[in-house]
Parts: C-alpha cells; sequence; structure tokens
C-alpha cells in the first residue's frame, strides 16, 4: 500500500493525521457549506450584512416553502423526474442489447461501431444543437419532456454501450459457448445467461445516468423555453433571476436541485464509482 | 468464422436459412434500435452540422416547408477568421485546457492523502468526492456567490484583511479600504481563471476518486520489494506507483479534456461570457451566436461548433487509437 499505512507510523503522526483529517475537510468543502449555512438563515441576516457569523435566528422551514410556494420549483423538479425516468431506462435497455452484440459477437464491424458509440459520447454537444433542434421542432417535440428524454436517451446510448460491451465481454464466454452447444436461442442466451450477470452494471449505469442528465443544463436551454417542461437545473437559473440578491433563497433552491443526485451517490456509492472509472479501472 | 450448427438442429430436416445464419443475422437484431435510434439524434446531426455551416440560415421555412437557407461557402469561416470574438473563445479554451488539466495531479495528490484505513475514511473519501455529483449549474452559483466581492466569501476575507470598520455618531457602520475588493467576474483580465479555478474543484474531485480506485489495485508485493531496496517518498511514486497507475490516469486525462472543452454551464451560469465576451469560449460562444436576441444564425454558429468538434475530434483519434491499441493486445 502507498503512502506507508499510517498505523505503522509513530501515534503523533496518526493523531496529527487524525485531527488533520476533519479541517481538511472543511477547507475543501468550504463553499458548499457557506451555501449550506446561507439557506437556512433569515431575510434579516442577509441584509444586515451577517453572512458568515452565527444566523440570528433560523428559517429552514421558511425558506425552502418560500421556495416551494413563491417559485415553480416544484413543477421543475418534476420535470427533471420525467425526463430523468425514462431516459435511464431507455438508454440502458438499448445498451443491454447492443453491448451484448458488440461483445459476444465476432463479426467484421463490430469493432469500428464499438468505436462509433464511443466516440459519439465524447464530441462536443454544440456539433448536435442545431439540427437536433430544428428536428425537435418540426417533429413538435420542442418545449416537451419527451423531446427531452429522447436526445438525452439516444446520446447517454453511447456511454451505456461502451460500458456494457466491456463488461459483458469481460464475462466468461464459457458460458455462452455451452448454452449454444445446448442449443439455446440467442435471445435466450441474452435474457437468461448474460442478463442476470450483469446486473452490477445496470445499476452502476443507472445512477450515473441519472445523475448525467439530472444536472443537464446545456440541453434544457436548446430544447425548452417555457416552464412546463424546464427541468430544474434550468429553474434554478430562472429563480436566480427571480430572487435577486434573496440568497438565502437561491441558496435553499440550489440545494434542493442537489439533493437527488447527491442521495442517488450516497446510496449506491460503489455502483456510481464502478461507472465513473468507465469499467476500466476494477 | 464459421456458422455452429447445433446438433439438434442436424436432427431437423431441412434447417432454415434464419437458422443456419442466426450468428450472422443475431448481431444485428440486438444492434438495429441501439444502431437507429443513436444515428438519428447524434450520427445524422454531426453531418448536418458541418454540412450547415456551409449555409446562412435563421432557422425559419417558407410556406411551403422548404428552408430558406442560402448557400455560402466558406463564407462563414471566412467571417470566423475575422471575428475578434472566436479568437478570444479559442484562446479561453486553451487556457481551460491547460489550467485544467491541474486536476490530474492535484487528484492525485488527494487521493494519496485519503489512501489511508483509519475509522470513518469511507466517510471522507466519500465527502471529498461530493462536489462532482452536485450539477455544475449550483456549484457556478456558489462561486458566484463566493466571489462577490460585497458579501461573498472573497469581499468579507478582504474587508477583514485591507479594511478598517468605522462607526460614526449614528452608529452607521462604513468601510474604508486601503484597496478596493477584487470583483473576479467582473473583470476581463481575471473572470476566466476565477471559473477555471471554480470547474477545477469538481474535476479534482473526478479525477480524485479515479486514483483512489487506481491505487487499490497497485501491487502491494511491487511495493514492499521497492521498500526493502530503499525507495521511498516522491522516488516511489514516481517510479512505482505511478506507472501503475496508468490505466487511471488514462482516463483522468481523457475526462479531464473532454470536461475542459466542453465547458458551457459554468459560464454560462457566472459570467455568460462577459465581460465583453472575455471569458466565453467555443462551446458557449456557439450558443449565443446560434441562438440569440438578435436572430438566430445556425449557419455561423454550425461553423464555430466544426471548429469545436475538430479540435475535439484530435483528441477523440487519440483516445480511440490507444483504446484499439488495448483492444489488440488484450486478444
Amino acid at each position: 500500500m502507498f503512502p506507508r499505512p499510517i498505523e505503522k507510523s509513530t501515534p503523533t503522526a496518526r493523531a496529527a493525521y487524525q485531527a488533520f483529517l476533519p479541517v481538511a475537510l472543511i477547507i475543501w468543502l468550504l463553499p458548499l457549506l457557506a451555501i449550506l449555512l446561507t439557506s437556512i438563515r433569515s431575510a434579516k441576516d442577509i441584509n444586515s450584512g451577517n453572512v458568515f457569523g452565527w444566523p440570528s435566528e433560523f428559517a429552514i422551514i421558511e425558506n425552502y416553502t418560500a421556495v416551494f410556494t413563491q417559485s415553480a420549483a416544484a413543477q421543475y423538479m418534476w420535470n427533471s423526474v420525467l425526463i430523468t425516468v425514462p431516459t435511464v431506462m431507455i438508454s440502458v435497455a438499448l445498451a443491454c442489447l447492443a453491448g451484448y452484440a458488440l461483445a459476444i459477437y465476432k463479426f467484421r464491424v463490430a469493432l469500428p461501431l464499438f468505436f462509433l458509440f464511443v466516440a459519439g459520447n465524447f464530441i462536443p454537444f454544440q456539433i448536435l444543437m442545431v439540427p437536433v433542434r430544428d428536428m425537435s421542432v418540426q417533429t413538435g417535440l420542442y418545449d416537451t419532456i419527451a423531446g427531452q428524454f429522447l436526445f438525452h436517451a439516444a446520446f447517454q446510448t453511447g456511454f451505456c454501450t461502451l460500458f456494457m460491451r466491456n463488461f459483458i465481454k469481460a464475462l466468461p464466454f464459457d458460458l455462452i459457448e455451452s448454452a449454444r452447444i445446448e442449443g439455446i436461442a440467442e435471445w435466450k442466451i441474452f435474457w437468461y445467461v448474460v442478463l442476470p450477470l450483469v446486473r452490477p452494471a445496470i445499476a452502476a449505469l443507472a445512477v450515473l445516468i441519472f445523475t448525467f442528465v439530472w444536472n443537464d443544463f446545456f440541453w434544457a436551454n436548446v430544447l425548452t423555453q417555457g416552464e412546463s417542461a424546464k427541468p430544474i437545473t434550468a429553474g434554478v437559473r430562472a429563480l436566480n433571476g427571480q430572487f435577486v440578491n434573496n440568497w438565502h433563497l437561491v441558496s435553499a433552491a440550489s440545494l434542493l436541485a442537489a439533493i437527488p443526485p447527491v442521495a442517488c451517490f450516497f446510496l449506491m456509492q460503489r455502483h456510481f464509482i464502478a461507472g465513473l472509472t468507465l469499467g476500466a479501472v476494477k | 468464422m464459421t456458422h455452429a450448427v447445433s446438433p439438434q438442429s442436424d436432427a431437423r430436416p431441412q434447417p432454415s436459412w434464419m437458422k443456419r445464419n442466426k450468428l450472422a443475422i443475431a448481431p444485428w437484431i440486438f444492434l438495429i434500435p441501439a444502431l437507429i435510434f443513436f444515428a438519428i439524434y447524434v450520427v445524422i446531426p454531426i453531418f448536418e452540422s458541418l454540412w450547415l455551416s456551409l449555409y446562412e440560415w435563421n432557422g425559419l421555412y417558407d410556406a411551403e416547408g422548404n428552408s430558406t437557407a442560402t448557400w455560402v461557402g466558406f463564407a462563414n469561416y471566412a467571417k470566423l477568421w475575422d471575428d475578434p470574438n472566436f479568437w478570444t473563445s479559442l484562446r479561453n479554451n486553451i487556457a481551460w485546457l491547460v489550467l485544467y488539466m491541474l486536476a490530474v495531479p492535484l487528484g492525485l495528490f488527494i487521493a494519496l492523502f485519503l489512501n489511508q484505513t483509519v475509522t470513518g475514511m469511507r466517510f471522507y473519501k466519500s465527502m471529498f468526492f461530493f462536489p462532482f455529483v452536485i450539477s455544475q449549474v449550483v456549484v457556478g452559483l456558489i462561486f458566484g456567490w463566493f466571489y462577490n466581492p460585497d458579501f461573498g466569501v472573497v469581499g468579507t476575507v478582504w474587508k477583514a484583511v485591507f479594511c478598517e470598520e468605522t462607526t460614526n455618531i449614528l452608529g452607521n457602520v462604513t468601510f474604508t479600504c486601503s484597496r478596493p475588493a477584487p470583483d473576479i467576474l467582473s473583470s476581463p483580465e481575471w473572470a476566466t481563471y476565477g471559473i477555471i479555478a471554480a470547474g477545477l474543484w469538481p474535476q479534482i474531485a473526478y479525477c480524485m476518486i479515479l486514483y483512489l480506485t487506481g491505487l487499490n489495485n497497485v501491487a502491494a508485493d511491487q511495493i514492499e520489494a521497492a521498500r526493502l531496496d530503499g525507495a521511498k517518498g516522491w522516488k516511489m511514486l514516481w517510479y512505482v506507483v505511478v506507472p501503475q497507475l496508468k490505466p487511471a490516469t488514462f482516463i483522468a486525462v481523457v475526462v479531464t479534456v473532454i470536461g475542459a472543452l466542453r465547458s458551457f454551464d459554468m459560464i454560462a451560469i457566472m459570467t455568460q461570457g462577459g465581460p465583453f465576451g472575455s471569458t466565453n469560449v467555443l462551446s458557449h460562444y456557439m450558443f449565443e451566436v446560434a441562438i440569440s436576441e438578435y436572430g438566430e444564425r445556425y449557419g455561423y454558429g454550425s461553423s464555430v461548433a466544426t471548429v469545436l468538434f475538430g479540435i475535439m475530434l484530435f483528441f477523440i483519434s487519440y483516445f480511440l487509437w490507444r483504446m484499439y491499441q488495448d483492444e489488440k493486445g488484450g486478444r
């Protein structure tokens, strides 16, 4: 193990290390702590310039209810759910199929097709912006929930396929071989042999795609205009304009927007990290 | 490869064409849904954008439903060449690329610091990773406020250091400062660096987690052997540990390059490209040009996007080439 485990050094070094850890953490999360503290302050504190001292009174409930009653935050949150959930389901399902095909069958274009999905995953969004926006306007999908999740699902299929293909490739091929010798149909091999084995990959992709899409801001701007279909990220920006100088409310709204992905991460940490390393660092 | 015919199908009289070729057909059936979907929303739009960059178009259609785009050849690119905003954006993109790379060594540094097994370590590791999970919009808002010279963290610290608090007879508190607090995001010189610093925060967290997973897999026996040979500290890190972290480094570099070139959210939230376009990057400038209050310029926007795509393609080709080498080696 590198660096040398701290247990093996002197008790003083160990104590110093353990004392320094929380300090380092507080410094690292200082911006976040500041906004957390601001979100529970009253307007009086903000106006009197008490932005860093201890809050003169706690206004957690007031602030967080104000966000919901004075703005369309609830609608934005719900829109985000309606956009992310179908995206996760569609892209993961498509990627299971495509990843299986690219990992198991040896055909000439398997590798080029795989690289097409990988490359598509890395391109800048801007090169897709005008055609996708134009297509959405033409088909009536502009400013709708469906318009957003269809695009996200298609785009995220690239990343999901990359991940799934590598995951399935790492499974023992004998399993498939012996199933074939038994005469089992290909789709049954997929359904009964491979799918149960890729459950960890499905979990990893589900949490990652959920976070990516929940945090999307660019496409929310390109594909929506009104309140009815805007997700929470674009909503927070709108709130920022609406609550000018009401930092306690903007902070509360920002933190609300961050809760679902944060919860997702803490609940499924192991899967989340496995996904982030693209399955390459195990 | 030969078509594997299962023993059972031999017993049947005439295996159908479908059965005989099932290993050639099956992959396509599995692939088709993803391929069609991906083609419609990703592959075809790339080519449409490249093509559109040779047109001038405001996004409108005439009564018959035909697009009103007019062919202008390379005029959009000629216009780009003389567009100072384009060059500012390109320069800022380079600044992003170079400075964003700091996330890789800094991530490694934090990972080394946290790679211990004292009680509560799991908690610390996840808390250090926290900034990556929250949306860049929120990070942008946090830092926009952090940098605020009047009531943000920077302003407050500045007041504590350079300002003197005086209370007049009426009890009003005024500050007299030897130097005015810096308004980072309103300064054309410093705003970009302010945004990059904010962007580094989540990116360092990402690189850190990649390295933490990588450090888990560093071969313990090699470390011990090197230790017996008297290697320690920097030498150990550089000659024994870092080479073993190569896969993690590769991914960290890939995601950092992509992240740097994709930076859009923070700029849109913190400065919207201002002051005077000084913090624009190609991704944001493209958006500004294509969809603006002054009417839509899809053709010009597409030419900006094409330049960005070209830059990205350079990196993507390199990544794919590396992956191809690994694939060949893996077989």
